[in-house]
């Protein structure tokens, strides 16, 4: 979807501010978001793909104004909310006021590594990759109003295919509940000239990891 | 933090904070008489974050890098497999990528659509590498960026700008500082920081190290 969250190219938020040793969290709370995901992923309950995008559902206003876990927090009461975990009624009050869902596994204390552990987003293919390192490739203008994984800045563009990652889960389906649907990765590199015009700087180049159905021979 | 009532004069206030703890403990309190979650779990997880997954994993795998050739050979062959050999807390995923700057060309590390970043082998990503001024402008003027950041790089560089865009993440592989010839990996490890690793930084001198 054409969100506020696809930000790459947006002008008017200012300098990068660092933080000077800055804490892992700001507020015990942000902890707490943080690992429920990390819980909620392990036991199967939804996919990284599908909180993404729920935070890219979030009103524009409130994705810009709230902190990074606050978003995270608001995203997570969407998807409990809308894969039926609990109601809206259970968040208000505070407690469970019906029995939970069956879900495949749970993270316990004894568990904790393998729930930090990134899982593998390899897939078998179901074709062969068609493009190759070194190929000229132009992205496709597409503007899909769910969940897509090609910046707005990058669609439309002549790049050349530099690296190829395998066969992996593709986003823009698995978000909305379509499988795996499994498609070649690659690495497509851009001239700055070829995303932000002849007054670019010469010296830059961007690149972005490309799913196949994003990519078109040049 | 409601998502129709959101006000910046409350969060200068401090409303907004304990709005939000109150919801997240709500959240918590839910899911876990639900049954879906380990309250003691979450403790565990946290603690990693805190105190075992940090930049310190990256810095030891830079420092070996810099010293062994073969290892590094390895590294940029396939990230993942190298680090992996190293045993971290985390175990890293299956797609790290390690890029490696040279005198020529300077890699920096972003995600303009959400903030994918190593953590395995960096730690949480820091506030601003989430923020919508490093993404946003990260793409289109990384050395302005750079700039933001103090750093400074000579008009011929290439800079090469990798927007994390789907599961594969990069590591930067700075260049070893001069003035370190036969230091051993733990000392140079000190040396690298973990804006080194991301691209928004170089690793230190001998002479600012701590």
């Amino acid at each position: 979807m054409d969100g506020i969250h696809d930000m790459g190219g947006m002008d008017g938020f200012g300098k990068v501010e660092p933080e000077p040793n800055e804490p892992p969290f700001h507020a015990s709370w942000e902890g707490r978001v943080l690992a429920m995901q990390r819980a909620m992923g392990y036991a199967g309950a939804w996919h990284i793909d599908m909180s993404r995008f729920a935070q890219e559902r979030l009103p524009p206003q409130t994705y810009v104004t709230a902190s990074y876990y606050q978003r995270w927090a608001l995203a997570m009461e969407k998807n409990v909310v809308e894969r039926g975990y609990a109601d809206a009624e259970e968040l208000a009050a505070g407690h469970a006021l019906r029995p939970g869902k069956p879900l495949k596994r749970k993270l316990t204390t004894d568990v904790v590594r393998q729930g930090m552990t990134r899982g593998s987003f390899y897939r078998q293919a179901q074709a062969p990759a068609r493009f190759k390192a070194g190929d000229r490739v132009r992205t496709k203008n597409i503007h899909p109003p769910t969940h897509t994984r090609l910046p707005r800045y990058a669609r439309g563009r002549v790049g050349v295919v530099q690296l190829v990652h395998g066969c992996h889960a593709f986003p823009d389906a698995v978000a909305i509940d379509k499988g795996d649907d499994p498609q070649w990765l690659y690495t497509v590199v851009f001239d700055g000239a070829e995303l932000w015009g002849p007054d670019a700087d010469p010296t830059v180049k961007v690149s972005i990891d490309a799913f196949e159905p994003y990519l078109d021979p040049a | 933090m409601a998502e129709h009532d959101h006000d910046d004069h409350h969060h200068q206030h401090g409303s907004e904070l304990s709005e939000t703890q109150l919801r997240v403990r709500a959240l918590e309190t839910v899911l876990t008489e639900k049954g879906y979650i380990d309250p003691a779990a979450l403790d565990a997880i946290i603690e990693a974050y805190e105190t075992k997954v940090g930049p310190h994993n990256g810095a030891r795998v830079v420092a070996k890098a810099w010293n062994d050739p073969a290892f590094k050979h390895a590294l940029l062959e396939d990230a993942s497999k190298a680090v992996s050999s190293l045993g971290h807390e985390s175990r890293v995923g299956d797609h790290l990528v390690a890029v490696e700057n040279t005198p020529a060309l300077h890699n920096m590390i972003v995600c303009t659509l959400c903030s994918c970043y190593p953590w395995e082998v960096l730690g949480l990503p820091p506030v601003w590498y989430k923020s919508a001024p490093y993404r946003s402008r990260a793409v289109k003027d990384p050395r302005g960026v750079l700039a933001d950041f103090g750093v400074s790089l000579p008009k011929a560089t290439e800079i090469r700008v990798w927007d994390s865009t789907a599961e594969t993440r990069f590591l930067v592989l700075p260049m070893r500082p001069p003035g370190t010839q036969g230091w051993s990996e733990e000392r140079l490890a000190q040396l690298v920081t973990r804006d080194s690793m991301i691209g928004t930084g170089v690793a230190k001198r001998p002479d600012e190290a701590a």
